[in-house]
């Protein structure tokens, strides 16, 4: 799945990591109060991250099918993994989480490697719905019921389903762009992650005014529409890689970068309902796993069905 | 390395990172001075088997080569049952019998200068998020045989949810494990006063700790 265009994003991509490790560094070496050197280590932290992040999405896409699926598989259970551990739950909710980890995941992912679409789209909204009810119903324990139907199925609902929006773009098909949708995903991930690190850039160098701070003490308006305005340059200069024209993709670029920046602020009001900054501590400098893949869990299913409109396939 | 050498830092590693352990340690240290264990007895809310590993792993190496488990002889009693707490060089009290004669094992262990891991409510408590239920009275005489052993707290978030009572498969949720500040053992302390000041300290611990 790695072509010239792909080794031109990734190349683009490590430049980038390189300068970016290069001002992490000088950035340290300036910062003279505690509150610099801990924003500076912040920074190094978050870049540094990336040096290992990047060969391994590489590694996945050359691996192909499993590969793709196999890491948003992973990164799907370690996602539920970080929610579940926030949200309560009694004794009797213990067989359905059980099957929501060693069932649910391996199911939907299957699903996705076997290419059955219209089960793909109606495993977790109708099959672990009812699962999920009549699981808990069935345990006999009705103290906050409907709490604990519906924290379970949000989670699978966000954990699962929505991040397996990002591998199932591959199973789309676009006229004329047969055998390239896997840069559908290529992408998605840049103009999220993007979009993310932009937004924290534009948010440490002019943020002034917090967009929501009952929700997320760190978020800033300065950075959400800076960050949101050059993640979409940064999206626009993907077209050659995309089926579409150069106003399409910066609608779409402009679009998901939206999507992921809302889902970014609604993990975060999990985040604070629960009483903790980071959802785990995998990737140093990233918090948890989902702390780097939120602004995905809504980007995916956005631009999966954003194509299958434009396209009306398959 | 030797297998039988490399395991017992290898299995207390594993549980760490299965269980995404990051021990905190709030008003003490893990180790006294110049990295020497202290004498300890940790006692910890119950609400899964896994509570005893998890604690175990999350003790420093050289703390966790003194401390020794205590676990009930009248449950894990034969075969791999037995095995298990064996593993971890458990203390193996009788629930059932007279209960000045139950603490011999776990005053002969504290004479050796080993700490103990306790569950002073006796048993485990069927849902993870229900409060601690009271303590039983063996904390307070090792306690006050003892007075230069330090009680320290341990609060266990999310183990309860991880392998609830009456489960054996367990769910890959991250749990806590806190460490608070040892409780004081006063001269005009009496047993329910001193259990009372225990059982407060864990409880502030465990609303204190909240989720991993």
């Amino acid at each position: 799945m790695i072509d010239a265009q792909i080794g031109a994003v990734v190349a683009v991509a490590v430049v980038a990591l390189v300068v970016g490790t290069a001002v992490g560094q000088a950035v340290a070496r300036q910062a003279r109060t505690s509150a610099e050197r801990l924003a500076a280590r912040d920074l190094m932290a978050r870049i540094g991250a990336w040096w290992w992040m990047i060969p391994l999405m590489v590694c996945c896409l050359a691996l192909g099918w499993p590969g793709v699926v196999g890491f948003f598989g992973a990164v799907s259970f370690l996602a539920l993994r970080e929610l579940i551990s926030l949200v309560p739950s009694r004794r009797a909710d213990h067989g359905t989480l059980v099957l929501a980890f060693f069932v649910a995941v391996p199911v939907q992912y299957g699903l996705i490697w076997g290419q059955w679409v219209e089960l793909f789209m109606v495993f977790v909204p109708v099959w672990a719905l009812l699962t999920v009810s009549v699981g808990l119903a069935l345990r006999g324990d009705p103290t906050h019921f409907l709490q604990r139907v519906a924290a379970i199925q949000y989670v699978l609902l966000v954990g699962v389903y929505c991040i397996s929006h990002a591998p199932a773009l591959l199973m789309l098909s676009v006229p004329g762009y047969e055998g390239q949708e896997h840069k559908l995903l290529v992408f998605l991930v840049v103009v999220t992650q993007s979009s993310d690190v932009l937004q924290f850039l534009w948010g440490k160098a002019l943020g002034r005014r917090l967009l929501l701070p009952s929700v997320s003490p760190t978020k800033t308006v300065e950075g959400m529409v800076g960050g949101l305005g050059s993640a979409t340059v940064v999206g626009t200069a993907l077209t050659p890689l995309l089926p579409w024209s150069l106003a399409q993709t910066a609608l779409l670029a402009l679009g998901i970068a939206t999507a992921g920046a809302l889902g970014g602020l609604v993990m975060s009001a999990i985040k604070r309902d629960a009483g903790v900054k980071d959802f785990g501590s995998l990737i140093e400098g990233h918090g948890g796993v989902l702390d780097r893949v939120d602004s995905l869990v809504f980007a995916a299913p956005a631009l999966f069905h954003l194509v299958r409109w434009l396209h009306a396939t398959p | 390395m030797q297998l039988s050498a490399a395991l017992p830092r290898l299995v207390p590693g594993l549980i760490r990172r299965l269980a995404g352990v990051h021990p905190r340690w709030v008003g003490l240290e893990p180790l006294g001075p110049a990295g020497h264990p202290v004498q300890r007895l940790y006692f910890a809310n119950h609400s899964s088997h896994l509570d005893t590993p998890i604690l175990w792993s999350a003790l420093p190496a050289a703390a966790r080569a003194r401390t020794r488990p205590v676990a009930a002889g009248d449950y894990w009693d034969r075969d791999v049952r037995r095995w298990l707490p064996a593993g971890m060089n458990a203390v193996f009290v009788d629930r059932c019998g007279v209960a000045a004669e139950a603490c011999q094992p776990m005053e002969d262990a504290l004479s050796q200068g080993d700490s103990l891991i306790l569950f002073p409510e006796g048993t485990r408590s069927l849902e993870p998020r229900g409060g601690v239920q009271p303590f039983k009275s063996g904390l307070y005489h090792l306690a006050t045989a003892f007075p230069a052993v330090q009680v320290v707290p341990v609060a266990l978030a999310n183990v309860g949810r991880m392998m609830p009572k009456g489960t054996l498969a367990p769910i890959p949720v991250r749990v806590g494990v806190t460490f608070g500040p040892p409780v004081p053992l006063r001269p005009d302390d009496d047993k329910s006063m001193f259990l009372r000041r225990a059982h407060d300290a864990l409880e502030a611990l465990m609303s204190q700790g909240g989720t991993p």
